[in-house]
């Protein structure tokens, strides 16, 4: 009986208790209060649904910490409860032996198999089921209680002057506000164990070796200088702002200085949809065509510079795979970031400056380079630090267009790596959380995140002041 | 300012028609101004002209039209896509609205002050000067030094700001911004200065510093003045236009229009019957 209940579907039961209960819980609260308007002349303190509401409110909260509680608790505590009745044998499994051994037990439970010929295994597999069994119908007795126990205690409270709009109105802000909550502690969760990795990372690695050794060879030779990750990933970057910033910040300008309506409405949206391509369409793109027109560029160059007698040898590296290209495409990619938000900036400009230079004779670029462009300034700063750190952060482009090689290199043609590609390759394939290689992937992770959270910081910060001069 | 009713080119009596002209000649002639939005018209046939060293006030209801026609005196309406001005308007004899006559040039023989001060992210310094630099008007720093503290004095803000040139032009308080902006407008040496209700952001004290400045400017430049406030109108105009509907309804001297006017619907508005 008991290993029968050990298979129920524990996860639709429950959430179909929770809509059964919080359905009974706001018509019994409802009806409730209509009674009471029914009954007296006085006037009720919030209309019947709120009571309903409130009703439902309170058998919902204990029944989901019920739920909440068996998702997170259930497998844990049949596991210990099953361990501690195993005889004495077991012991001598260790810890990792042990949780190879429950998971197979609990694998063949919930499959229904019957092995059959390990008798002592299946004798364990049925005691798990039953110990399951019991958890389950726990569960959902203390759910059952929970609910109506929720739902009979706020019944009472209702009356006529009950403020039952108020508590839901409460209700509601604590529910937005845990959903707030996640995302502010999900984030605290990965920022703590990036941390904390990293710190495992340093006591193999000395901090100043991994910031400032200028010999990365993490894979093959234990090396975790990181100076040439950054500097390709700085060079990348700052190719990618070469073509964005100017590109992206002319195109705002165009789009809401001198575009009209009907230019401006189909610019506007190819703009966007620029930024709507995926990262890897964009990686195979730079790869496919930018990588080689660069290379065959850089060899016309050096062969050109070899005939003409000012050099003897090859100038440029001329590689398959190139910083340049690299970065000419994430540049292309960004423009869309820089023009979209630089046009918000732009068009925040009251007009009535706009209005005041050409009131003093001022033509049309007069204006926007000396009165628009300087107005929106902090603003458009604002746009090109977080294009600067969405640079810094792309992963895909570089992966497939920058190349491997750890080298600190002048020759935007020779290929580079960034932060970035390593991480992938680090933490694809083997891996093992005891590995300094491993590791330094996290290392790489929090200096990657401190420098972008630095950008946006700055972005945020200027935009702030920048707001407060207009409003 | 009780006392400075006089008007100064008065040397005639005013005729009894709403679009006859001044003897004296006049420093801007309009002629049958149309203007339209798009489809629907805004001004209706208004013929009017603004004489030299004087003030004139447009009065009228809100969307009479007497901003859109300000506009057209420096053509500010062609930065209005939708917009269009049909008619003429004279000045030196040349008709403004001639495809000849470049606009940015226009702008800088009408000058302009708006309702809501504007004074450029800049230091107060360079919101005067950047008239003069964008039209040549100062061969060296001192000469430019020279406009700046000239166009100051006038706009009566030097003594208040001479020490603080260049501080930004958004930490004035609002009737300095004010004073600043016509200061800015005056730098580059206009013939006629237009203002759109320049008082209308600002508190009693620093109107009443604006009417004084304007009632000084008029000594040296033809100021035309949109306002709401028929005080004003009376207190700082010696000419006033009342537009209603986008019809100029009656034109004359101020003393006349508010004590003794022509026209029905000119004395209902004046006595507050509507508007």
């Amino acid at each position: 009986m008991l290993q029968q209940l050990g298979h129920l579907p524990m996860g639709w039961l429950l959430i179909a208790l929770i809509a059964v209960f919080a359905s009974i819980a706001f018509f019994a609260g409802r009806v409730r209060a209509e009674r009471i308007l029914l009954s007296g002349e006085q006037s009720l303190h919030s209309r019947p649904n709120y009571h309903g509401y409130f009703v439902a409110m309170w058998a919902l909260v204990p029944a989901v910490l019920v739920a909440l509680a068996y998702a997170i608790g259930a497998e844990g505590i049949s596991r210990n409860q099953l361990v501690s009745e195993l005889p004495p044998a077991f012991d001598l499994l260790s810890d990792a032996e042990m949780k190879t051994y429950l998971d197979s037990v609990a694998q063949a439970a919930l499959a229904r198999e019957d092995t059959g010929t390990d008798l002592v295994f299946t004798a364990v597999t049925h005691r798990y089921l039953e110990i399951r069994g019991s958890l389950n119908i726990g569960a959902l007795a203390l759910m059952v209680i929970g609910a109506l126990g929720g739902l009979i205690f706020s019944r009472r409270r209702l009356g006529t002057s009950f403020r039952a709009r108020s508590l839901v109105e409460r209700g509601m802000e604590t529910v937005l506000f845990l959903c707030a909550a996640v995302a502010i502690a999900t984030t605290v969760g990965i920022v703590t164990s990036l941390l904390y990795e990293s710190i495992q990372f340093f006591r193999a690695v000395p901090i100043w070796d991994f910031l400032f050794g200028t010999r990365w060879n993490a894979q093959t030779e234990a090396e975790f200088g990181a100076l040439p990750l950054f500097f390709g990933t700085f060079t990348i970057a700052l190719i990618a702002m070469l073509v964005a910033a100017p590109i992206g910040l002319f195109s705002a300008i165009y789009l809401s200085e001198y575009a009209g309506p009907k230019a401006r409405g189909w610019i506007k949206p190819i703009l966007e949809i620029l930024a709507g391509i995926p990262t890897v369409v964009y990686g195979f793109f730079a790869l496919l065509v930018v990588a080689p027109a660069v290379r065959g560029l850089a060899i016309w160059i050096n062969e050109t510079l070899i005939n003409i007698g000012l050099t003897t040898e090859p100038l440029l590296a001329a590689q398959p795979t190139s910083a340049l290209a690299a970065g000419l495409v994430m540049g292309i990619m960004v423009i869309p970031f820089v023009s979209s938000l630089s046009d918000d900036v732009i068009n925040a400009v009251p007009q009535t400056l706009r209005d005041g230079a050409y009131a003093l004779g001022a033509t049309k670029s007069e204006t926007v380079r000396n009165v628009v462009v300087p107005a929106a300034l902090p603003g458009i700063i604002a746009a090109l630090l977080l294009a600067v750190s969405r640079a810094i952060g792309e992963t895909m482009i570089v992966v497939m267009a920058a190349g491997k090689s750890a080298r600190i290199s002048m020759d935007p043609t020779s290929d580079l790596t960034t932060i970035t590609v390593q991480i992938v390759s680090l933490m694809t394939g083997e891996t093992g959380f005891d590995d300094p290689k491993t590791l330094s992937a996290f290392a790489l992770g929090l200096v990657l995140f401190a420098v972008t959270l630095l950008f946006n910081v700055i972005a945020l910060r200027v935009v702030q002041k920048y707001r407060e001069k207009y409003d | 300012m009780d006392t400075d009713h006089t008007p100064q080119a008065a040397g005639t009596v005013t005729p009894p028609t709403a679009d006859a002209l001044p003897a004296a000649a006049p420093r801007i002639d309009c002629r049958d101004i149309n203007v339209f939005y798009g489809p629907t018209q805004a001004i209706h046939n208004v013929s009017l002209s603004f004489p030299d060293r004087a003030v004139t006030a447009l009065i009228g209801p809100s969307g009479c039209g007497k901003s859109t026609f300000l506009r057209c005196l420096n053509r500010m309406n062609d930065t209005i896509e939708s917009c269009r001005v049909d008619g003429q308007i004279l000045m030196d004899g040349q008709n403004i609205n001639d495809h000849s006559i470049d606009a940015v040039l226009l702008r800088s023989r009408v000058g302009m002050v708006f309702q809501k001060p504007n004074p450029f992210p800049k230091s107060i310094f360079d919101n005067i000067a950047y008239g003069p630099r964008i039209h040549g008007l100062a061969s060296s720093r001192e000469d430019l030094d020279a406009i700046v503290e000239k166009s100051l004095r006038r706009a009566g803000l030097w003594e208040e700001v001479k020490d603080r040139l260049q501080a930004p032009g958004t930490s004035l308080s609002g009737g300095q911004q004010q004073r600043l902006c016509i200061a800015r407008a005056i730098a580059v040496r206009p013939e006629v200065i237009l203002m759109d209700e320049p008082c209308s952001a600002l508190d009693p004290v620093a109107t009443a510093r604006i009417e004084e400045l304007i009632d000084e400017l008029r000594k040296r430049y033809c100021i035309v003045i949109v306002t709401h406030s028929m005080q004003q109108a009376a207190r700082v105009s010696q000419r006033t236009a009342f537009f209603h509907l986008g019809n100029l309804i009656e034109m004359g001297e101020t003393e006349q229009i508010f004590t003794n006017p022509r026209e029905k619907r000119t004395e209902d508005y004046i006595t507050g019957r509507f508007g």
